[in-house]
């Protein structure tokens, strides 16, 4: 199997769809000729024309807007917003429009078409090319929400978001687009929307984790090996709909629950897992739930010294993770 | 290339007299299914929020006569006369107020959020401004898929205000959509008159810096309508173009049936609802020209009082939705750890006190 990293595979993953249903394209800013900020469409407006892979204009309502309307009319667009941060915009059409037209058509409409947003920090991208925004969506019935760690899952999730016959967010943190290496099979292959992957199994704690932060809670968790400690990495994968199952099996085999994200903690994904995991295995935890997340700034600041103290890492999490083994 | 509004007509020579009357009746039962609809608000058949089409029968009669069975349309949340002209039947519509699960939208939606997706009836969108992009990305498939029609993007006055209104034509005019921006201009965007929100109050104009053609018509004038609907409607489709219509209305009431309209002076309601209902003035016009007399009208009357009392029978004989599907149609497809009828069915256990 060759190895690619994120960024290819998430390419490769549009390209081989788009070859096989021309009902697919994509929308977003400089997604055409330049393609993509993070050259993630290069290549794509060549094979498949301007039709297909449209520059849109840097106004994100009408993009996702304009997803949605072509979406209800028999095809799959695909819109890219350049960073994730700038979603803001059209958070009203993602969340008042997209996520409830199924439901309040009673079935009616349905919106099949993926948003695809680059995500995340430790990449010196300061305050507004940095961010986290998977709590605000992840809180909504009828998106779905994907966030991938691994090359292999993101181009196995794309496929499955590009089928799909509703509306996903699919985040891809923009540190491991060149960062993350991985197999990748050449054959045509889907990773499903929904159940999490034990990245490495562990008996004495579990950690929940999801995107970059997968890759630190690995690395993490072979520096604990060492000393002992035997700690199983749950990779979400998607976090709604949440691989609830999953979550509440590894919780109740190692009775102690560290949740890692980089998003702040007040109000982020991590409480809804504690609060799961509270309510529905209290009777098999041997410790407290423990959050790790980035600390309640109002966003990632530039100063490197600053993004590292905001910044969850490797160090910081195989630290909590000894505090915990040791409860 | 602006044009104005279409001449005063003084002639009906060359239109069909079933046509007319048609219209009449058309715009006699939106009237009626309104002010039943108020009733029944009154009566407490209809709760929450309901905002009424009195005044707009000739805009909505107009542009329908103009549309195409492959059109699409987007509305905002007046939208009971839009589905109700598209031809939806009564029944489903006044069930749907009535919050049944009989209604175009099985009880979810309610007045502000209809739907009907034979008739290419997108739905009615209570976030202003909400519908205009989707407006233009179901036209760019269209476009895309090499399909024949055109979107109509309904909206009022005060969305013209908004950013995705210039997000929307910009991106139309960028990409060749044949949109009609089709603005019902009413005078108000609820209690704020178009000259306090919008420093151009000449609303076909806001097109010009998008080179978008724009016009401005009388909506109170069904044929005056049809006839600007029906030509750009076909230059969209032709030209592959947006294009803007501003069709000047009169609001009979306040912004919607709990509106007491206090802002607006009452010697400018009454005057307006005289001189300006498209109703009586189109019975008149067509009673002029003989095309109609007081039997035909008595008759018609009768039928459309007939028609609407079904609905409400309808809408009353119908049943509440189904408790268990409160998740249904939450996701397109199937999907694993989200809640089902028993979760919805523990709920109302408790509400009911059973447990």
């Amino acid at each position: 199997m060759p190895e690619i990293n994120l960024l290819e595979a998430i390419r490769q993953g549009l390209d081989e769809m788009m070859a096989q249903d021309e009902r697919i394209f994509i929308f977003g800013e400089d997604v055409g000729r330049r393609g993509g900020v993070f050259r993630v469409t290069e290549g794509l407006i060549d094979k498949y024309g301007p039709l297909r892979v449209l520059d849109s204009p840097l106004a994100e309502s009408v993009i996702v807007g304009a997803c949605i309307g072509a979406a209800m009319n028999d095809t799959r667009p695909i819109a890219e917003i350049q960073f994730a941060d700038f979603i803001a915009p059209a958070f009203n059409q993602i969340v008042q429009e997209a996520a409830r037209i199924h439901y309040r058509s009673n079935g009616d409409w349905s919106v099949p078409m993926v948003i695809r947003a680059p995500y995340g920090g430790g990449i010196h991208g300061a305050l507004y090319h940095s961010q986290s925004i998977e709590a605000f969506f992840a809180h909504v019935p009828g998106l779905k929400v994907v966030a991938p760690a691994t090359p292999y899952d993101a181009k196995g999730l794309l496929k499955s978001a590009i089928e799909d016959n509703n509306p996903v967010l699919f985040l891809e943190h923009k540190k491991t687009y060149r960062l993350i290496k991985g197999q990748v099979p050449e054959h045509d292959y889907r990773v499903p929307i929904g159940p999490a992957e034990i990245k490495r199994p562990g008996e004495d704690l579990s950690v929940f984790a999801y995107g970059l932060m997968i890759h630190y809670c690995l690395e993490a968790a072979q520096s604990l090996a060492a000393s002992g400690v035997s700690v199983e990495v749950v990779d979400l994968r998607t976090l709604r709909p949440l691989d609830v199952p999953t979550i509440l099996a590894s919780s109740r085999r190692t009775g102690k629950v560290l949740i890692v994200h980089e998003d702040n903690l007040t109000g982020g994904f991590g409480g809804e897992i504690a609060a799961l995991i509270a309510e529905h295995a209290f009777e098999h935890l041997d410790a407290p739930i423990v959050r790790l997340g980035g600390p309640d700034v109002p966003a990632m600041p530039f100063a490197r010294s600053l993004e590292d103290a905001f910044m969850p890492n490797p160090q910081k999490i195989a630290e909590a993770m000894r505090r915990l083994a040791a409860y | 290339m602006v044009k104005e509004a279409d001449v005063v007509r003084t002639s009906l020579a060359d239109e069909d007299a079933d046509e007319l009357r048609h219209y009449y009746y058309q715009m006699l039962l939106l009237r009626r299914f309104e002010e039943r609809t108020g009733e029944m608000y009154v009566k407490a058949k209809i709760g929450g929020y309901c905002h009424l089409n009195l005044g707009e029968e000739a805009t909505i009669v107009g542009l329908m006569a103009a549309l195409k069975p492959e059109d699409y349309i987007f509305t905002n949340y007046r939208d009971h006369g839009y589905v109700l002209g598209r031809g939806t039947p009564p029944g489903p519509i006044m069930a749907e107020l009535f919050g049944k699960e009989t209604g175009v939208s099985g009880g979810r939606g309610g007045s502000m959020h209809l739907f009907d997706a034979e008739r290419h009836f997108m739905g009615g969108y209570a976030i202003v401004g909400g519908q205009v992009p989707l407006a233009v990305g179901a036209a760019y498939a269209l476009r895309y898929q090499e399909k024949p029609g055109v979107v109509v993007a309904q909206m009022g006055d005060a969305t013209t205000n908004i950013g995705a209104f210039y997000e929307s034509l910009n991106l139309a005019k960028l990409w060749k959509c044949p949109v009609l921006f089709f603005i019902v201009n009413n005078g108000y965007g609820m209690g704020t008159s178009v000259a306090m929100g919008s420093s151009e109050p000449d609303l076909w104009k806001k097109g010009a810096s998008f080179r978008i053609h724009g016009e401005q018509i009388d909506g109170t004038d069904v044929l005056a309508v049809r006839d600007a609907c029906r030509r750009l409607r076909d230059y969209a489709e032709r030209e592959a173009d947006p294009v803007i219509l501003d069709v000047v209305s009169f609001r009979f009431r306040g912004h919607s049936v709990i509106d007491s309209d206090r802002y607006r002076n009452p010697e400018f309601v009454r005057k307006g609802r005289q001189d300006h209902d498209p109703v009586r003035n189109f019975a008149t016009l067509l009673h002029e020209h003989a095309i109609i007399d007081d039997a035909w009208l008595k008759a018609t009357a009768d039928q459309v009082e007939h028609e609407i009392q079904e609905a409400i029978d309808f809408a009353n004989a119908s049943s509440d939705p189904n408790i268990e599907d409160l998740y249904q149609f939450m996701y397109a497809t199937e999907v694993a750890n989200t809640p089902g009828p028993e979760d919805a069915i523990a709920a109302v256990k408790i509400n009911r006190g059973e447990v």
